[in-house]
Parts: C-alpha cells; structure tokens; sequence
C-alpha cells in the first residue's frame, strides 16, 4: 500500500490530550472527533488537513491517555500515516488496532520538513521525501502485528482464527 | 532464564515456564475494564466484530466515572450504552451512580483486583494495581473489546527499570512527591514499553495508598505497568476484600534490568510538576511565586482516605484563600463515607472547599472545575497537559494532597510549612 501527502510537523511528547482534547469524548462518531483533532496545538490542522496527508513528529507521539479516540480523529481526518521518533505504547497498539499506518524512523523524521510532500511504501517501510528527493527505510512491523494489520484489524483478525 | 516479577506473572498467565523481554504472548486475562468514555467505543468494535457473548461475564468491569453523573446529554447516551450491554450481557461488575466511585480506586477496594492478576483496562492508569502485586496494564477500546470477547490479550514482554527505595519519607511528603521525583528523573518517555519495578527496604514505609499513587502514574513515565513486591501490608489490605486468592510473585534476585536507580525517601522534598509535563519537576526550594485560582484534591492518583486525611491535618481549622476554589473530591462512596465518618467532611466545608460525589470530572477536564483562560490550578491529578483541565491557556501544577491544600490556604503555590 502506497500513501502520499503533505507534511504537518510537530516535536516531542504530542500527547492524546492535544489530539483530541477530554471535552470531545462525549461522542463516539468519527466525524465530530476528527473535527477537533490537534485542536489545542495547531488550531489550522483541521481548516489545512486534506486526505492522505502526514503527520511527522519526534518522541513518544500519542502519550497520556488510553483514548482510542486519539488514532481515530487522525485517520478520521485524512491522515495517511504518522512517522515519529517514537510512540508511546498505548497509542502504537491503538494504532495498529483501528488501522492507521505508523511508522518509527528517526532519520525521517530529521530530514523531513513541514510542508514537505512524502510518500510511504507501507509493506516496504520506504519513505520518499518528494520535495528533497531523500529515501529513508524504516523497521517493518514484526510479522505478527502484519498479519493483524493484513486482516483488517484486531478483531478481525480474531475472528478470523477462532474460525 | 531468570525473570522480574511482572515476567513471572506474565509467564504464568501465558501457560509459559518462562518468557523473555521481547517475546510476544497470548495470555489469559483475569479482569478486563473499560469506563464510560472507552467502553462505548469497546462495545461499538464488539458489535461491528459481529460477536454476541463476552467470554466470562465475572471478568469485566465497566464504571460509569468519567463525565458521571452524566455531564450532558451525549455523556448520558455514553453511560446508557454501556448501562444496556452491562445488562444484555450479564455483566456482574457494572459500576453506575450510588455504587460507582472513581475506577482505580474503586476495582482494588471492592477487592476485584488482587496479588499475582493479570488485567487490562481501556484507561492509561489501568496499572494502578501494580501496587498490589498485579500486572495490569492501560490499552485502547479495541483491546479491550478482544479481552471481552476472548478472555485473552498479547503482550510483547517487557524489560524493566528496577527502583530500589531506602529510608522513611519525612515530614510532608508521601507517594506522590516519589513519583514525581522519579519522573523528573527519566522523563516522560523514561520507562518507554517498561516495567517500573519497586525494591527496597523504604517500601515497608510506604502505605497502600502511596504505592497506588505511584503505581498509577507509571503511565506518566511510558511506562507499561509499575509494581511493587507483596508484603505484610498488601495481604492485610487484600484480606476480607479481595475475592479470589493472592498468588504471590517475586522477582528472581538474577533478573536483568535495564537500569536501576538508588532513592532515599528520607532525602525527598515536597515535588510540583510545573506545566506543562509531569517531568518538569521542581522541589518546593526551587519554586516561585505561583498564584492561583483552583485547587482539586482527588482523582485516581490521590483520591483515597490518607489523601482526604492529608489534605483535612493541614485545612483543620483554617480557611482557604479568597478565589481559590477548592475542590475535594473523594473517590469513592466508601472513601466519602469514612471521611464523613472522621470529620473530614466538616473540616473541608468549614475551611471553604466543597466536596463531590465521586468522579474524574475536572482531571481531564471534562467538568466540575474547568478552568478559564490563563488561570491556574494546583492538583493532585496526574498530567498537566496543554489545555488538560480547560482553556488552552491555562495551567496545572501536579502535587501531593499536602502541597494542594497548604497552597489552598496560602493563594499561590507553597509547601505545608509555609503556611
């Protein structure tokens, strides 16, 4: 699966309270999530994000909170995948979970700027900075968490061995 | 292959002799929890899976804490939708208003948690029962709705940091003000897919309620869960509440850690997280003037008794300062009843406060004490995040029952002996 995009940047420890901020987790709808995401640090997110656009950002993305709500208001809003340093460990399982594409490659996520136009090759772990023309290889997913991501979710993927 | 104690209880739970850091397992769970802003995504995934029957209905547990009593009218669709699953399914364990308190404070209490448990919880502070020798650990919606569906849950192994505690805590100072030390240590990332594992001869002088608070918070060092060894004081607690038996795990003394750390609690000092991250710690010599116009006392981290008792030893008989409002928060219905029972309630009230039925409201700042732009509050919750607590703009200063209530009283930020 390839995605391509427009780079939004942001640093260390973007944590789910910032992604989508307590005082819209009185709804479960997709929509009205992704209609706040990132609204307490980048106001504009929402009014610039279009559809397969990328987040990249430094260390721990997604601490705090066990909200799913946080991995489902970005992919909700258009987000083809989210490149850091690091996730924290709630939010990586999330992810992989409701099937937004993360990947963890520092040397992306140094070169890369905001504005930049990115491309992912997600099997391949192949990150192509557009705009620069610099190629980056990230670390594929153990071959459990694919077969997971393969079945369309953990669920199903459940489902699918208790058959 | 030596192992830590979260391993053991790991292996143990897989069916396994031994595991090793890294390994991925299947484990079988002994609780699974979810509230009422992750159990209505939980539920939507169980229905969409096309599942109809949770795997054992005696192992779930959903508390109604977060925007409870219903804060709007969608939070009251939110509680109603885990209110009717609770009901078709069964469920034994389903938490609503008049027997809810706040859930990490709650689960341990009416003894559903216990030594040698292996649990996951759709909320970060899951690993709370740490403190009670359990591995339990925070995950999301969809993990949580597999657990309800299999009883089962992966987990990659993890390695562990090992804190080995020396000496008695002073005067002032208690659980929190460690946990703060030890995140302003290693950062916020500090224990990144770890355990924090507690040694040391300082644990015998911690009581229950410090390690929860500590416990708790190992979420706010990435950490994957935290856990102390079971001793005297845990199986007292346990024993007459815990209703299945303590199976007791000890670290082997060969287990590899990734780092170890040496704390003398005799050495700690009243510790403030300043915003807007838990690990932007500062000693009460290193503060400076910070006025302010909130105080909560409450949440998971420090709801319980000995944080109410804490909070009424310094608020007895004084006021608190004109425009800070304070408000105190008991976790649950049995901590508010001991604390009626103890006077604390009239303490509280008499010095200004008010005091609320059980719930997370204003933590995370969903309500019951939203902040206004710019303003400040001090706060025995567990992350001061932009915009945590209300408006962007304003601020949250972590901090121990004792530092919240001498600071209720002084009107700016202060240590108990300033007032």
């Amino acid at each position: 699966m390839k995605v391509q995009g427009r780079v939004f940047k942001y640093g260390n420890d973007v944590n789910t309270d910032v992604i989508i901020p307590a005082r819209y987790l009185n709804t479960t709808s997709e929509s009205e999530l992704a209609a706040h995401c990132m609204e307490d640090i980048d106001p504009d997110f929402v009014k610039t994000v279009k559809a397969g656009d990328i987040i990249v950002a430094e260390d721990n993305f997604g601490c705090g909170s066990s909200r799913e709500h946080a991995p489902i208001a970005i992919k909700a809003s258009g987000v083809s995948i989210v490149i850091a340093n690091s996730f924290a460990r709630i939010f990586y399982r999330n992810s992989i979970n409701i099937g937004l594409p993360i990947l963890e490659c520092p040397e992306a996520v140094k070169a890369i700027s905001a504005g930049d136009v990115v491309s992912c090759d997600l099997g391949e772990g192949i990150i192509k900075d557009e705009t620069t023309g610099e190629s980056f290889k990230a670390e594929p997913f153990p071959p459990f968490i694919q077969e997971i991501i393969a079945d369309g979710g953990l669920l199903k993927h459940l489902t699918k061995s208790q058959k | 292959m030596p192992m830590t104690m979260s391993q053991k209880i790991l292996a143990a739970h897989a069916g396994l002799k031994e595991v090793k850091a890294g390994q991925l397992i299947n484990a079988k769970l002994d609780l699974v929890l979810a509230n009422d802003i992750t159990g209505p995504v939980a539920i939507k995934e169980f229905k969409k899976a096309g599942v109809e029957k949770v795997a054992d209905s005696a192992k779930i547990a959903l508390v109604m804490d977060h925007f409870a009593p219903n804060k709007d009218i969608k939070s009251a669709q939110q509680c109603k939708m885990c209110r009717d699953f609770a009901a078709e399914q069964n469920l034994e364990n389903f938490f609503d208003v008049g027997t809810m308190g706040i859930e990490h404070a709650l689960l341990p209490e009416q003894g559903l948690v216990g030594a040698g448990d292996l649990v996951i919880g759709a909320d970060s502070h899951t690993c709370t029962y740490g403190a009670l020798g359990a591995f339990s650990t925070g995950v999301g919606s969809t993990d949580m709705a597999a657990g309800m569906m299999s009883g089962e849950c992966w987990f990659k192994v993890p390695s562990a940091i090992k804190f080995v505690l020396h000496g008695k805590p002073g005067k002032n100072v208690c659980g929190k003000d460690l946990i703060l030390h030890i995140i302003g240590m290693i950062g916020v990332d500090g224990a990144l897919y770890k355990s924090m594992e507690f040694f040391g001869d300082g644990v015998k002088y911690l009581s229950m309620d410090d390690r929860f608070t500590v416990c708790n918070m190992a979420i706010e060092a990435g950490a994957k869960n935290g856990i102390f060894p079971v001793d005297a004081l845990t199986l007292e607690y346990m024993n007459g509440r815990f209703k299945r038996s303590p199976r007791i795990y000890m670290a082997d003394d060969d287990a590899v850690y990734d780092e170890e750390y040496e704390i003398d609690l005799s050495k700690l000092k009243p510790t403030v997280s300043f915003p807007h991250l838990p690990e932007n710690t500062r000693t009460s010599e290193e503060w400076c003037e910070i006025k302010i116009d909130q105080v909560v006392i409450g949440s998971c981290t420090n709801g319980r008794i000995s944080d109410l008792r804490i909070a009424a030893k310094v608020l007895k008989g004084k006021k608190v300062a004109k425009n800070v409002r304070t408000i105190i928060i008991p976790a649950t219905n049995e901590v508010y009843l001991q604390a009626i029972k103890e006077g604390l309630v009239e303490i509280f009230i008499k010095a200004g406060a008010i005091v609320s039925t059980p719930t997370c409201g204003p933590c995370l700042g969903g309500y019951m004490g939203i902040l206004a732009e710019g303003e400040r509050c001090v706060s025995t919750t567990n992350r001061n995040f932009v915009g945590r607590m209300g408006h962007v703009s304003s601020e949250v200063y972590l901090a121990s029952p004792y530092v919240a209530a001498a600071s209720a009283i002084a009107g700016k930020l202060a240590a108990p002996d300033e007032i």
